[in-house]
């Protein structure tokens, strides 16, 4: 197929023809959009690649170093310890997120009363931006006196430093990212519940399938597609995790929730080494695609529902 | 229901034999219990939260951080709102982020629309090309792009600009992918008869698409507006004057200057999620809709 502009072989009117008129008006639609997606999505990609290979403080001149940049973030133990960190906290909100999410839908969806009262309130945080809830949260993780301090306090359990120590303070903002972020998944989950169809359980009660079968051989296989795009969403979400940490921890306390977007956003906007930056966001992306390439395969390798 | 034991399920499968009309899950009042009890435990978790946030916002400054702390405030302190508004350009910054979210949001739907009608319905060289070429685009994160997207934005002039914060916002392949979706389910017909009968493409577009498509605008519409009302690290680096901050970055600003005041913080914060909570429960079914479509079509 031709990618060159309009042509026409009849160059007397063309555009009256349906031919013509297709192409005008095709064309003609795709420009308001194809031109901001030019100039603020293509460039900027080709760009980041351009940037990566200079060394450039944003004022002043470009420097040309090649790979070094490259060179220099595999060795960049900072850098490598903000992987380390998003590594570990995919790793488990993902599955939380994945686990929960899938529980309440089921909870909301299982003909308890109320209904409506449940699941409006478990979708309610993700109505707030991760700015607030993170604003929220943080005031509630006060040490010592904080909200969740006196809760603990009702077990017998100390204050604890949420946000302070090295330990707690990763698992806080885990905690912050599920609360904000499971209703979502949780209508998407709901929404894959109502499509199942009543007469599988009732043909799987009929075989005698208790509720645990029932889960296992109906209601997980026929959330399939679900789950892929919710695995999928949460974890090209996780990987660029960024408002929490800037807002609760800064990427503290001693760099324990310093992530690669954090680490990315330091080197570009503190420390103003936009090339060496550069060069971290694609480092980001390969690990990201890598990921993605990997779950596609993994799930399409098991048979499609 | 998924966390059943053994037993459970036998003694569910033991009720099966005469069989129940009834839901089939949550069957013998124990299991029944543990759904209440689990959906009790999950709404303090999520609501409260936002009822802690509320409660907050309306204490005194001893009251806020008190131990034991106080569920309820002795006198409910209003005033904690005005002082937000007197202390900071808080209303400054809500219109910002009214006025940035509505305009991406109305400017995206319209030029989404363009582009996937065309993509979806017209025929030109090159058309599956170009939205492959479009769809590609999805891959790429927000982070790769943005520190050269700063740097184009910031040749162009655009920093501490409202250009700066809505149009780099407006292109969305995905925006598009999922109204040529749409689009593409559409029966042909309406617009066949449109054309037999002389109109033209752009008037077919605006007469019969358009129209047709005011469900998933609607639907699109509200998702485009809570992320661009909850958007943060763009406007965060795109504007460094206060007058230009949107009420995600001010907030941020306001929580890091006022660390001690606590309830003006939590009156900023409920004054932050109030349109949105408002929006939700005027929406709640379209947004739920809009969540399954954007959710399960992808």
């Amino acid at each position: 197929m031709a990618t060159t502009a309009v042509e026409s072989e009849r160059p007397l009117r063309w555009w009256g023809t349906r031919r013509g008129q297709h192409r005008l008006v095709g064309y003609g639609f795709l420009i308001p959009d194809g031109v901001l997606l030019l100039i603020f999505v293509a460039l900027p990609i080709i760009g980041a690649f351009y940037i990566s290979f200079h060394d450039w403080s944003g004022i002043g001149t470009r420097e040309w170093v090649g790979t070094q940049n490259y060179e220099t973030l595999i060795r960049d133990s900072r850098f490598l310890d903000s992987l380390r960190i998003t590594i570990i906290y995919t790793a488990t909100f993902v599955p939380l997120l994945f686990a929960a999410s899938l529980a309440l839908a089921m909870l909301v969806n299982s003909g308890i009363k109320a209904t409506g009262l449940w699941r409006t309130a478990f979708f309610a945080p993700f109505m707030v931006s991760l700015v607030v809830a993170s604003v929220i949260w943080g005031f509630m993780l006060q040490n010592p006196a904080g909200v969740v301090n006196a809760i603990i306090g009702l077990f017998g359990i100390d204050p604890q430093p949420w946000l302070g120590s090295t330990r707690l303070a990763l698992i806080s903002v885990i905690l912050v990212g599920l609360w904000q972020g499971i209703g979502y998944s949780m209508i998407i989950f709901l929404a894959g519940l109502q499509d199942i169809p009543r007469v599988y359980y009732e043909a799987a009660r009929i075989d005698g399938a208790g509720a645990w079968r029932q889960f296992r051989n109906v209601t997980f296989p026929l959330l399939r597609r679900t789950s892929v795009f919710v695995l999928i969403i949460s974890f090209i979400s996780a990987l660029q995790m960024f408002d929490e940490v800037f807002v609760l921890t800064q990427g503290g306390p001693a760099g324990a929730t310093t992530t690669a977007v954090f680490y990315i956003y330091e080197t570009a906007f503190r420390f103003l080494q936009l090339g060496y930056a550069s060069a971290l966001a694609i480092a980001l992306f390969a690990i990201i695609l890598i990921f993605s390439l990997i779950q596609l395969k993994v799930f399409s390798g098991e048979p499609e529902d | 229901m998924s966390l059943k034991t053994e037993r459970d399920a036998a003694a569910v499968r033991e009720q099966i034999r005469p069989r129940r009309r009834r839901k089939f899950t949550a069957r013998t009042a124990g299991s029944r219990l543990a759904l209440y009890l689990l959906a009790v435990f999950a709404f303090f978790f999520f609501a409260g939260p936002l009822l802690w946030m509320l409660s907050s916002a309306l204490k005194s400054q001893p009251e806020v951080l008190a131990r034991p702390p106080v569920l309820v405030p002795e006198t409910f302190h209003w005033d904690n709102f005005v002082q937000v508004f007197e202390q900071v350009a808080f209303g400054r910054w809500m219109i910002n982020s009214a006025f940035v979210a509505t305009t991406v949001t109305l400017v995206s739907l319209l030029f989404h629309s363009m582009a996937a009608y065309s993509l979806a319905r017209l025929d030109y060289p090159g058309r599956n090309l170009i939205f492959i070429a479009i769809l590609s685009t999805l891959m790429i994160p927000f982070t790769v792009i943005l520190i050269p997207l700063f740097i184009v934005v910031d040749f162009i002039g655009w920093v501490d600009t409202y250009w700066g914060l809505i149009v780099p916002m407006i292109p969305h392949a995905f925006g598009i992918f999922l109204l040529r979706q749409f689009y593409l389910g559409l029966p042909r017909e309406l617009e066949e008869a449109a054309i037999v009968d002389g109109a033209s493409l752009v008037k077919v577009y605006t007469r019969i698409v358009l129209p047709l498509s005011r469900p998933i605008m609607a639907a699109l519409g509200i998702f485009f507006f809570l992320a661009n009302w909850n958007r943060f690290l763009w406007p965060l680096i795109i504007t460094h004057d206060r007058d230009l901050y949107v009420v995600q970055v001010g907030m941020q600003q306001f929580s890091g200057e006022r660390g001690t005041q606590y309830q003006l913080i939590m009156a900023a914060s409920t004054i932050a999620v109030l349109p949105i909570l408002v929006l939700f429960f005027v929406l709640q079914r379209r947004l739920i809709e809009g969540i399954k479509l954007t959710g399960l079509k992808g």
